[in-house]
Formats: C-alpha cells, structure tokens, sequence
C-alpha cells in the first residue's frame, strides 16, 4: 500500500481516526479497571486502620472529618462487640512534610496512647525523611513514639528524637501525630 | 535470515543498549533506580509500552501522512500509557505508588518515540515487535542493573534483601548525585566492553 498523501484532507481524517480509536480503548480499560481500583484503595486503608488498633469488632460507618486550612483530619472510631469504645484511627494530612504532602494514619487506645502508626503517602529525600515509617517505631534512644500518651509526652522534636538530617519532615510528622490527637481527643465518645 | 531477527533483539540488548549507549531516558533513570525493584518495574512498563506502540506504529506506517506523524505517534504511545497505568493502578498497587509521577513521564520517554521513528515506522510488524522486546529488555536490563548498584551502595540490600548493615551505606547512592556517579561509571564499564 503506498504511503498516504500529506493533504489536508487525509492529515484530518487519520489524526481524528487515531485519537477516536485511543479514547475507546481507554473508556474500555477505564470502565474494567474501575472496581478493582476502587477495591484497592479501600483494602489499603482498611489495611492501615486494622494495623494501627487493638483487636475490634467494628468501626464508625462514616468517619468524623476536620479541615482546616490544608490540613485534614479524619477520625475512625472503633467498638468491640459490647459496643464499648476501645480506641480511634485517625488519618490525618499535613503539608509541612520537606516535600509536601504527608499523609499518615495513627492509633490511640482508650486512654489515649500511641498504639502504632503507618505512613499512608509521603514525598520526603530517600534515605533520609522517607525513613519516617520505621524511624519513629523503632525503640532506640527517644525515637519510639508506640506507647506515649501526646497529653502527657507533646509530639516536638524536644520529647522525640529526630530523624538525624530530616528535621523538616520529624517536625511535620510530629505535628501531624500531635494533630491526630487533637482530634481524636475532641471525639472520645461520653461514656 | 534467522540470524539477522536474533541481531534485532541482542541489537537493544548490548549494541545499542538505549540507556548505556544510546544515552536515551535519563530522566526515568535517573529518578527511578533509588532501588532494584524500582529500575525493574520502570523497565517492565516501558518494556510494554515500546513493544505496544511499536506494534501499533508499524501497522499504522502507511496510513499516517508524513506530516502528522508526530503527533499521531504521540497519540498512540499516550493511550498504551494510559491503559498501563490504569491496570497497574488495579493489580499491582505498591509498584503504582513508588514509581508514582513517572508511569505517565514513559510518555516523553525519547526511547519510546525514538524506536517508532527510527524504527517502527520504516519495517515490518514483525520486526518493529522484536525491535520493541529488544529494545524493552536493554531498558529493564539497565535499569535494574542502575538500581542493584544504588540500592547495594547506599543502604547495603540487593532487592530488600540485606546484605550488610543498613548504617555502613553511601546514602549518597539513594539520592540524585549517586544516580550520576553510577550512571557514570556504568557506560565507562559498559564502552570498555565494547570496545574489547
């Protein structure tokens, strides 16, 4: 077959073709992949939230949201089987991070004590402000932040060890810790 | 005759390895190799992506008027982006988040629009697909290889797993300036091998 002429005609007719052909093959892909995208999200963060809590039966259908400025707090509250409250994950976004957005959810038990925490999207230097996923579970001086009660011990980088080099993105998970307990200490539900 | 498909696929592999000799991609490279796994998954994406496109350019040759090629090339490796990005985004979460911006960057990847020029464009279906693996498997081969350096340099592992202890690592090879560095002296390796 001979190569088709560059008029005008053709150049409209080909280009139109090619880009009609790609938007139906991506409404199909998109259509396909829409649950399990979906589903991933979801198993993700129902991941995290089951990692950051003691054992429990259920949670808050909808979850108690606080915006403010850029940063955001979402509170899940979680019941054992006699409904009786055993602690809350709150989810919560800060810009502070040295890259921007770092996005981190944290477990409280009943009386307030960091159960664990689990970084859910972070930006920070490789090597450095990336290891704030492991650096502030890790019992080694006064890094280990599992166990302390931000009523008692406030989340600064005066109570916690810093990651070394990463001061920027300590004092924003820190914040955005100490900004978690706010929240959930706000939403303790009445006995 | 059988020889000469074989050549076409070794051709990407070491002769005209796109990142060590053609010095093509830098940008991926650079950025996703801070570990193996990384480099290997960037690789495999764009190892897709090139031999997709290239099937679909050769088959579209004759159709594309000269003067629009570009942009229709443009089209056609968008989609086979798009459509990688979306099934990563399902079936293999974790990789979609740590390769994150730079799955829709394979885009502007010069490789990927560079072998539908050079090559898709002017032979076979049969050849441009080889053309692709050839060229895809160079991709991942160096990346990976990019990335095993890195990550062994800086934190002591080799795909996670450890190999000495994470304190005695070069940090400098996770970030930008050690990606250079190795970078660096792995086309040096790769022109003295050549050349013997």
């Amino acid at each position: 077959m001979a190569k088709l002429k560059s008029n005008f005609k053709n150049m409209v007719l080909v280009l139109s073709a090619i880009t009609m052909f790609a938007a139906f093959a991506l409404a199909s892909v998109y259509t396909y992949t829409k649950e399990p995208i979906a589903q991933a999200k979801i198993a993700k963060q129902q991941n995290a939230i089951k990692n950051v809590l003691p054992p429990y039966d259920h949670i808050d259908a909808e979850p108690i949201v606080k915006t403010e400025g850029q940063e955001s707090t979402k509170t899940y509250r979680a019941y054992d089987k006699d409904n009786q409250f055993v602690g809350s994950a709150v989810e919560t976004v800060t810009v502070r991070g040295y890259n921007g957005r770092v996005n981190i959810i944290v477990g409280f038990d009943k009386e307030g004590k960091i159960i664990d925490y689990f970084v859910l999207e972070q930006n920070e230097t490789p090597g450095l402000g990336a290891k704030m996923g492991e650096w502030f579970k890790t019992p080694k001086g006064k890094q280990n932040i599992k166990g302390l009660n931000p009523a008692v011990t406030s989340m600064t980088v005066k109570n916690v060890d810093a990651i070394t080099a990463a001061t920027i993105s300590s004092k924003a998970f820190l914040g955005a810790v100490q900004n978690a307990y706010d929240s959930y200490s706000a939403n303790v539900p009445e006995k | 005759m059988k020889n000469s498909k074989l050549k076409i696929i070794t051709n990407g592999l070491i002769k005209e390895n796109p990142t060590l000799v053609l010095i093509l991609g830098m940008c991926p490279t650079l950025a996703t190799t801070s570990s193996a796994a990384n480099g290997m998954g960037m690789g495999l994406a764009t190892l897709f992506v090139l031999v997709g496109s290239n099937i679909a350019i050769s088959l579209l040759k004759n159709v594309i008027p000269d003067q629009v090629r570009i942009p229709a090339y443009v089209v056609v490796i968008a989609t086979f982006v798009s459509i990688i990005q979306m099934l990563m985004e399902a079936y293999l979460p974790a990789l979609y988040e740590s390769l994150g911006i730079f799955i829709p960057l394979i885009v502007v990847n010069c490789i990927v629009l560079g072998r539908a020029e050079a090559f898709a464009s002017k032979n076979t279906v049969f050849d441009s697909t080889l053309d692709g693996l050839g060229m895809g498997l160079g991709f991942t081969f160096s990346l990976t290889l990019l990335g095993t350096v890195r990550e062994f340099m800086g934190t002591g592992k080799i795909f996670g797993l450890s190999i000495f202890p994470e304190n005695y690592g070069m940090l400098v090879f996770v970030l930008a300036p050690g990606a250079f560095i190795a970078l660096g002296y792995l086309i040096a390796i790769m022109n003295k091998l050549k050349k013997a």
